[in-house]
């Protein structure tokens, strides 16, 4: 689906639209899509600090179940920010604060009482660049099972398969599952980390800009696997590629600057935007 | 306008040849730094050569000759000796010495020569002018007879003799020596195994017994019960002990029944009892196949044998042992213990001043002279910790100690401590060099930091800790200095390894291959007969450490493409 944006008139509209347009982003308290199923996710009045700098602002908004959501925006925006914040990763960064909730059936995740490991087990997440564990492809799907301290054999052996099955990846490496994972292409090694996050069977699946190392038919395979996810996984996607995130996604939310401009269903940011930013975004003005 | 005349470009070679084009060409730079790099090579191999060179060839059987050596204005003496080296050296100086040479002549060669039968002449070797040795020949039926005591013995064999009867004599003499001879090492052999082996065995038995009585004593457990079992067990061992005393003196008698009688060139008879003969050869009458299998003999000898006169004959297997062993406890004891470091420094630590502060102190460690390390070794690792150890768990042997003084334990320590810093930062360097999306790939799968830093990073990491061991072992294996004075000997009375529990003897004092350069080189009394075993000792200690790091770095090059970390 090609980004729309085709006509002077409607720009010429926008941009008369787009001052009271920022006002109304700025004071809508939540961003609701029109039609709605059961929410998995609710960001609440998400504020997140580097040190001093402020680099998420008040970002509110519902994450539907079994969808796929897809976090669009220029460089610095804030979006693979948001993303780690669904499973703490920016834990790992001193500096970080957070204020507000992010609320997965109700508890929140950054209350005191929260098992960050356990938390990470029902959010899963695949990073930029592959990147497997030096160990053998079995040893690297197996990785989360064993960490939840199961070590039975049949039951690790089926969950293997089944996830790998549900990589679709089985069929290339069923053969040599005991290699060593490094020896793999960067299309099946990013289909092997997708694999090993849905082995510990999350509830939630983060992707940071999953194809964004890989050539044009790994990212092709890696995307119809992303269709196919989403029948059992609610799947938040940060991506570059605005054409991506058209063809993936059900909503889009379009970020700048620490902000939520935008959150819509995919089809309607993309024909239709309601903000101007997301307009010049998605029509290659800026980004 | 005027455009530049395109069909005129020249990009020929100016002058060329010339010097100025030369050095712009960048030629004196390969040549500068090809030079640097083939002179490191040379010196690497013309070193090794010199050792090898020097310290083999002693082991080849040399001829020995006969001859005459006419010193003017005597009568000329007869001569049987291997001739060594010749050195040039004035006239004046010979004369000085007393020696009655012709000052026309400036300049006299002056040959080494080993003139062996230390008991006859009181010396081995002796300086001879060259040119007055006259009349030189190799007769086959020259004999050469390595002893226990005494050094070589150089001669004729006159007759072998059984219980004092002369049983053959003359041409039939060599055949006779070598058949008794053959007969007397097996016996001999038989008494070493009942001397170190089976009686080593019961005094250790007996020791121990001793100590445990002690034991009970200083606890007032020396019950009536537990003597008369101590009693029974020590009248069991002295039983075993008399027993093995008789079988021995049988074969010691057995043994002391031949001896040859070799004529030297003196003219006097020297007769040795052949139980004192440890080899007998006639080196003129040798082929070249012989002289090779006699070599190699010669070489399994020196690197399986135990030492013989003072580190100057026999082997040095004690202290290839000891080298091997104190550096695989001191590998054992310092990666542990650096790795753990390392980890908390780069893993948990806060990175600020005290980190950075740590990290240059223990940068620093790696610059002290390693004899400080001996010093401090010999204060807190032997007095302070031995002696209290003593105190708390051997006090039934007081006042011998037995961790309160030097041992192999101590000296592996103190080497550990020595070449920690080394392992430090290794492992800091391969911890660092971890891709972060490997840990994070791990602690999104919902490991906690301790199981990422188990399952992902230290596997990973591990050659980095290989590196740092390899470096360690180098350095470690070649240290002399600070071992001189935690525990090294020049002469160990046993192995720190046996079969008496529990085996590994951590106490012990033990010898070493650069201790024993050392000692042979400088403290020998037989300065020219050390001589060419320093170069072998330390050929062998070359050999050794090669071997050491080059089992190491298999070791890592197996870790390495198991562990071979993404390229991000």
């Amino acid at each position: 689906m090609d980004a729309p944006g085709n006509g002077t008139l409607r720009d010429t509209m926008m941009r008369d639209k787009s001052k009271e347009a920022l006002a109304e982003s700025l004071s809508a308290p939540r961003q609701q899509p029109a039609a709605r199923g059961e929410v998995a996710v609710e960001v609440d009045g998400l504020n997140l600090f580097y040190g001093d700098k402020q680099a998420l602002n008040s970002v509110t908004l519902d994450i539907e179940r079994n969808k796929v959501t897809a976090f669009i925006g220029p460089s610095g925006c804030g979006k693979s920010t948001l993303l780690r914040c669904f499973n703490r990763m920016n834990d790992l960064i001193d500096t970080v604060r957070t204020e507000g909730e992010i609320r997965l059936g109700s508890k929140n995740i950054f209350d005191k009482d929260v098992d960050v490991a356990r938390l990470r087990r029902q959010v899963g997440m695949v990073f930029q660049k592959p990147n497997p564990f030096p160990k053998s492809i079995y040893e690297n799907v197996a990785y989360g099972l064993r960490l939840a301290g199961e070590n039975k054999k049949s039951v690790l052996d089926d969950t293997v398969e089944w996830a790998l099955k549900g990589a679709a990846l089985w069929g290339e490496v069923k053969d040599r599952l005991q290699e060593s994972a490094l020896g793999m292409s960067g299309g099946q090694q990013q289909r092997l980390v997708i694999a090993r996050a849905i082995a510990v069977q999350p509830k939630v699946l983060l992707l940071d800009e999953p194809c964004s190392a890989l050539d044009p038919i790994s990212t092709l395979k890696v995307e119809e696997l992303i269709d196919q996810l989403k029948a059992d996984y609610t799947v938040l996607i940060v991506t570059h590629n605005m054409q991506q995130a058209a063809r993936v996604s059900d909503y889009t939310a379009f970020m700048y600057l620490g902000d939520l401009i935008e959150y819509n269903e995919t089809d309607t940011i993309f024909t239709n935007p309601g903000k101007k930013q997301t307009e010049d975004y998605i029509t290659g003005r800026y980004g | 306008m005027n455009h530049p005349d395109t069909t005129a470009v020249d990009i020929n070679r100016r002058g060329a040849g010339s010097f100025g084009e030369w050095y712009a060409s960048g030629a004196p730079w390969v040549w500068f730094t090809g030079g640097a790099v083939a002179i490191s090579a040379i010196l690497v191999v013309g070193l090794l050569l010199l050792i090898a060179v020097r310290g083999l060839g002693h082991f080849w059987p040399a001829p020995v000759t006969v001859a005459q050596y006419a010193e003017p204005g005597q009568p000329a003496r007869p001569l049987i000796a291997q001739l060594g080296a010749t050195e040039t050296v004035s006239a004046a100086r010979l004369e000085s010495a007393g020696i009655p040479v012709d000052t026309d002549q400036p300049f006299y060669d002056r040959r080494l020569v080993k003139v062996a039968n230390r008991d006859v002449y009181g010396s081995d070797f002796r300086y001879l002018l060259d040119q007055w040795i006259v009349e030189r020949s190799f007769p086959a039926d020259i004999s050469v007879f390595e002893r226990l005591e005494w050094g070589d013995l150089f001669g004729t064999l006159v007759s072998v003799s059984e219980a004092g009867n002369r049983v053959a004599s003359g041409d039939s003499a060599w055949a006779a020596f070598e058949q008794r001879h053959d007969r007397a090492r097996d016996l001999y052999a038989q008494i070493e195994h009942i001397q170190d082996g089976e009686i080593g065995k019961v005094n250790y038995a007996l020791e121990q017994l001793r100590l445990q009585q002690r034991r009970y004593e200083l606890n007032d457990a020396f019950t009536a019960a537990r003597k008369a079992e101590m009693a029974e067990k020590r009248t069991e061992l002295d039983a075993r002990y008399a027993e093995l005393q008789a079988e021995l003196n049988e074969l010691q008698e057995r043994i002391e029944r031949d001896s040859i009688t070799v004529r030297v060139q003196t003219g006097e008879t020297v007769t040795v009892p052949l139980e004192e003969v440890v080899r007998g050869y006639q080196p003129n009458a040798m082929g070249l196949g012989e002289k090779i299998g006699f070599y190699f003999a010669k070489i399994w000898e020196f690197v399986s044998e135990e030492p013989r006169e003072a580190n100057t004959e026999g082997g040095i297997f004690p202290a290839i042992f000891g080298t091997v062993l104190m550096v695989l406890l001191m590998s054992v004891l310092v990666t542990p213990f650096g790795v753990v470091a390392a980890l908390y420094m780069r893993e948990y630590a806060k990175q600020g001043v005290i980190t950075r502060t740590i990290r240059i102190a223990v940068n620093n460690l790696a610059g002290v002279p390693s004899i400080v390390y001996g010093v401090f070794g010999l204060g807190f690792f032997v007095y302070a910790i031995g002696g209290s150890i003593d105190q708390l768990f051997y006090a039934e042997s007081l006042p011998a100690p037995t961790f309160g003084t030097g041992g192999i334990f101590w000296a592996s320590l103190t080497l550990a401590i020595l070449t920690l810093p080394v392992v430090i930062v290794a492992t800091e360097e391969g911890l660092a060099r971890i891709p972060r999306s490997i840990r994070e790939a791990s602690l999104a799968l919902g490991a906690t930091k301790a199981e990422t830093l188990w399952k992902v990073v230290l596997p990973m990491s591990s050659p980095a800790m290989m590196t740092g061991l390899i470096l360690a072992i180098a350095r470690a294996a070649g240290e002399v200095a600070p071992l001189m004075l935690v525990g090294v000997v020049k002469l160990a009375p046993s192995l720190p390894m046996d079969g008496n529990f529990p085996f590994l003897h951590l106490d012990r004092k033990f010898m070493h291959l650069g201790f024993h350069i050392y000692d042979v080189g400088f403290q020998s009394p037989n300065v020219e007969a050390a001589r060419p075993l320093v170069y072998a000792t330390a050929l062998l200690l070359v050999l050794v450490i090669v071997l050491l790091n080059l089992a190491a770095v298999r070791i890592r090059n197996r870790l390495r493409e198991r562990y071979r970390a993404l390229e991000h």
